[in-house]
């Protein structure tokens, strides 16, 4: 075993790294090195610097300040994924495969092996194969990729980097969208590519997944190094304490009470859509109430559904106290019912288009008079928006696609805002933005509540369900699994409803 | 990076000059000295409303066109499109003479068809392309085939002629003046500036420029997407049809050759002009000038022997070739701005 303290020379070593994007920083002097043949995790909160600073070390970003040291040599890392060639190699979440090519075609892409000019299909072949025993996954060089499970893409993507010789593997997320199953089969890979001798690096947001297979844990907040430790000295419980730092009541605003007498503004009765199934609940009006789950459960089908984007099979909706037939977005808006979407860069905004028609697009019948639409009244709802949800940008005609995560997570929060709705259907609110920035949203939609909107929060980080919510509702595999109020609200009853081991039925 | 909120005290500059959007009248305007400078009769008045007649056609289909880009959509279809609707207005029109002689009822019972025409076929394609879920390339390519087989097919494989005392009639159309300019430069105006409105002052417009964005997120923000899609092929087809309204008293005739060709020289319009051909962001006033930009090539190419008139194909890809890769410079450049 290579996993005890220090006994051989780490094959990537980087000392004081720093970086700032334009003029804001974003990493503050970390260090850390990664050793032959090591697992090393890379923890923090969403918006601590992970992936930033993952990918100044596959050399994708150059560190405004710090070294980095290859085999004891310093070096600049080239840019753009050429430091393949050096051995280091990142796994983007977003897998980077030719999906309608075959797995062998995939590997030797770029570089095939060929013989007078032609294709060597027989030695690529026998060399896919070569790895692909190695790391003991039974698929067929020539499959196509489109064909395999998600996992077994990772695994082609994994394969590729040996197959280039890589020493150093970078990941990010790698389980993010894994089963359990395929998260047992992923981490035996691991441990085979770390007994060869390769150095993993990875990230990942579940804590039980870094302690059974990491050696080493790394921990960032808020751009800053906290520590690195042997994953041995650790457990999931101070990993999470080192990683948010600071009590969460700073967090998250004073939670108001719901009036008792607060009269229900949605129920939901025995809904059926292809992908939820018997789902009822109510919402008074000014609670918030929380969803949680599993990604896949449902959730966000379920809310698609019910603002108009999917159909409903059977089962009613009662809105304001009367039927409601969601038939489009646009009734559903006119009621006011939003639906603030987790996908902010495919569903959520124009990122190639300014501010201005992003903020108003969701009410821009509002703005149109008989003269069409009117100009100064958007120009005024969008200076106002930016004062009110404290939206920064550089000119005020910046392309959306250029501002930060947060800013852009504030001006879709503001979007679905001008519509004035009664009903806030929030899904994934803080995404991928930083500590600063979720605290607004959080202190904003607290702030709402009290105003006497109804909010739906949907999310999957923990500790926004459990401090934002008056009561939470768990799905799982598309019903509802259990429900939950008061001092039941905590980690491990949502997760036991989650995860399927308690249910509604045995409560 | 700084803050919007503190620059809300600094006055907006009135007027700023947007290099991209003033780029195509800068070609055209130096088109034009070199027209002039090569042959001053280029400059005289009946050249110029000759320009500006000719450009009508192609201008008016292209700002159609412009609509369906911006939106994401393609539109294959106008020429032939142009042609059968042509022939059937002339078959309209001739037959009609029994029952309501020559005169203007038959005119306009045959502008009326062309209209009807123009809306179906323009709905055909929304149609297909929305609620079949076929790309426009593919639904577009198919009806420009149809349309002008049917085109040749009513005219036996030859020529449909309106008849004579019609054409006396309908003159007017095409060869007319009001207020000192031609009838089809007027229709030119008023087509453009209503496309002008509907594109940048009205929530359809508006529409139009964020599904050729991001169709996902138009959908997410209450947009009919179906419904703005096939409005747009609608428009496409109606001005189509005004354009074959203003064509047919030209000629008077047509056949399997008429309008072959206007699709690709519309959709070049509309790229010259700078609209976007992946969708997202649209331009008619650049969609006029890249019209007039394309009939006065030819016209300069007549009026003087340094390039062969047969060379005008050439020019014309050039001048498309050279305004896409000026327009992509500065785009490449804020797309790599981002994180």
């Amino acid at each position: 075993m290579l996993n005890t303290e220090g006994f051989r020379a780490p094959v990537l070593e980087a000392t004081n790294i720093s970086k700032s994007f334009g003029t804001v920083p974003v990493l503050f002097s970390l260090s850390m090195d990664l050793r032959p043949g090591e697992v090393h995790a890379l923890i923090g909160e969403n918006g601590a610097g992970k992936s930033t600073f993952m990918k100044v070390l596959a050399g994708f970003h150059q560190p405004t300040k710090g070294r980095i040291k290859l085999d004891g040599q310093e070096i600049a890392l080239p840019p753009n994924g050429e430091a393949e060639a050096l051995g280091v190699v990142l796994i983007h979440q977003e897998l980077n495969l030719a999906e309608q090519m075959t797995v062998e075609e995939n590997v030797f892409l770029g570089r095939e092996l060929s013989r007078f000019g032609v294709l060597d299909r027989a030695k690529m072949r026998e060399t896919v194969q070569g790895y692909l025993d190695q790391v003991g996954l039974t698929i067929s060089p020539t499959d196509r990729v489109s064909d395999l499970s998600i996992a077994e893409k990772q695994m082609v993507e994994i394969v590729k980097a040996i197959s280039r010789n890589a020493r150093v593997l970078v990941m990010d997320e790698p389980t993010a969208v894994l089963t359990e199953a395929e998260t047992e089969m992923f981490f035996e890979q691991v441990r085979r590519l770390k007994d060869s001798g390769v150095s993993i690096m990875f990230v990942s947001h579940k804590l039980a997944e870094v302690e059974a297979i990491s050696d080493r844990v790394t921990v960032l907040r808020d751009g800053h190094w906290i520590t690195t430790a042997a994953t041995t000295d650790l457990n999931t419980e101070t990993m999470a304490q080192l990683m948010v730092g600071r009590e969460l009541s700073d967090l998250f605003p004073p939670m108001n009470e719901v009036d008792v007498d607060a009269r229900i503004m949605l129920g939901v009765e025995n809904l059926n859509t292809a992908s939820c199934k018997d789902i009822s609940f109510d919402l008074k009006r000014g609670e918030i109430l929380g969803f949680s789950g599993l990604v896949g459960s449902g959730r966000s089908a379920l809310f698609e559904a019910i603002v108009g984007l999917d159909p409903i099979l059977s089962g009613q909706i009662i809105y304001e106290g009367r039927a409601f037939k969601p038939t489009s977005v646009a009734k559903a808006r006119d009621s006011g019912i939003v639906y603030l979407t987790k996908d902010r860069k495919d569903k959520g905004l124009l990122l190639n288009q300014q501010m201005q028609p992003n903020l108003t697009l969701l009410s821009l019948a509002k703005f149109a008079g008989a003269l069409g639409v009117d100009w100064k009244a958007e120009a005024e709802a969008l200076a106002r928006a930016t004062r009110r949800f404290d939206i920064r940008a550089k000119t005020e005609d910046s392309l959306v696609g250029n501002l930060s995560g947060g800013n852009q997570q504030k001006l879709l929060l503001a979007k679905v805002m001008e519509a004035e709705p009664k009903v806030l259907i929030v899904d994934e609110p803080t995404r991928g933005i930083d500590v600063g920035t979720k605290q607004q949203i959080y202190h904003f939609l607290a702030a709402l509540a009290l105003e006497g909107v109804s909010i739906i929060v949907i999310s999957s980080e923990m500790p926004e369900i459990i401090g934002m919510s008056h009561r939470v509702i768990v799905m799982r595999e598309g019903e509802i699994a259990g429900e939950l109020s008061g001092n039941d609200i905590n980690e491990q009853e949502i997760m036991r409803y989650a995860a399927g081991l308690k249910s509604r039925s045995m409560a | 990076m700084s803050n919007v909120n503190t620059q809300q005290a600094a006055p907006k500059p009135p007027f700023r000059l947007d290099i991209k959007a003033v780029g195509p009248l800068v070609a055209l305007i130096l088109l034009c000295i070199l027209g002039y400078v090569l042959n001053p009769a280029f400059a005289s008045e009946g050249n110029l409303t000759n320009i500006l007649t000719r450009s009508a056609f192609i201008g008016i289909i292209a700002v159609g066109a412009t609509f369906v880009i911006t939106a994401g959509g393609i539109d294959l279809s106008v020429g032939s499109m142009a042609a059968v609707i042509s022939g059937v207005m002339i078959i309209t029109m001739n037959s009609a003479i029994e029952t309501f002689g020559s005169g203007l009822t038959t005119v306009i019972l045959g502008c009326g068809c062309s209209v009807i025409l123009g809306l179906g076929a323009g709905f055909i394609n929304g149609l297909l392309t929305t609620k079949g879920k076929i790309e426009a390339f593919i639904v577009t390519l198919g009806t420009m085939g149809i349309f002008r087989s049917l085109v040749t097919y009513f005219a036996d494989g030859g020529t449909l002629a309106l008849d004579f005392d019609i054409r006396g009639v309908y003159r007017p159309v095409y060869y007319g003046d009001f207020l000192g300019l031609p009838i089809p430069i007027w229709v030119f105006a008023c087509v453009a500036l209503i496309g002008w409105f509907l594109l940048n002052r009205t929530t359809f417009g508006r529409y139009c420029t964020a599904i050729g964005s991001n169709e996902g997120v138009a959908k997410y923000s209450a947009v009919n997407v179906d419904r703005i899609k096939t409005m747009t092929y609608v428009i496409q087809g109606l001005c189509v049809s005004l354009a074959t309204i203003i064509y047919v008293p030209r000629l008077g005739s047509a056949s399997a050759s008429t309008g072959v060709l206007w699709e690709l020289e519309a959709i070049a319009a509309v790229i010259i002009g700078g609209t976007v051909l992946k969708g997202g962001y649209g331009r008619i006033g650049g969609t006029v000038i890249g019209a007039l930009i394309l009939t006065t090539i030819g016209n300069i190419l007549n009026l003087t022997d340094l390039v062969s008139n047969y060379l005008n194909g050439t020019m014309q890809g050039l001048i498309i070739i050279i305004a896409v890769w000026l327009q992509r410079g500065p785009w490449q450049k804020q797309a790599s701005g981002q994180t």
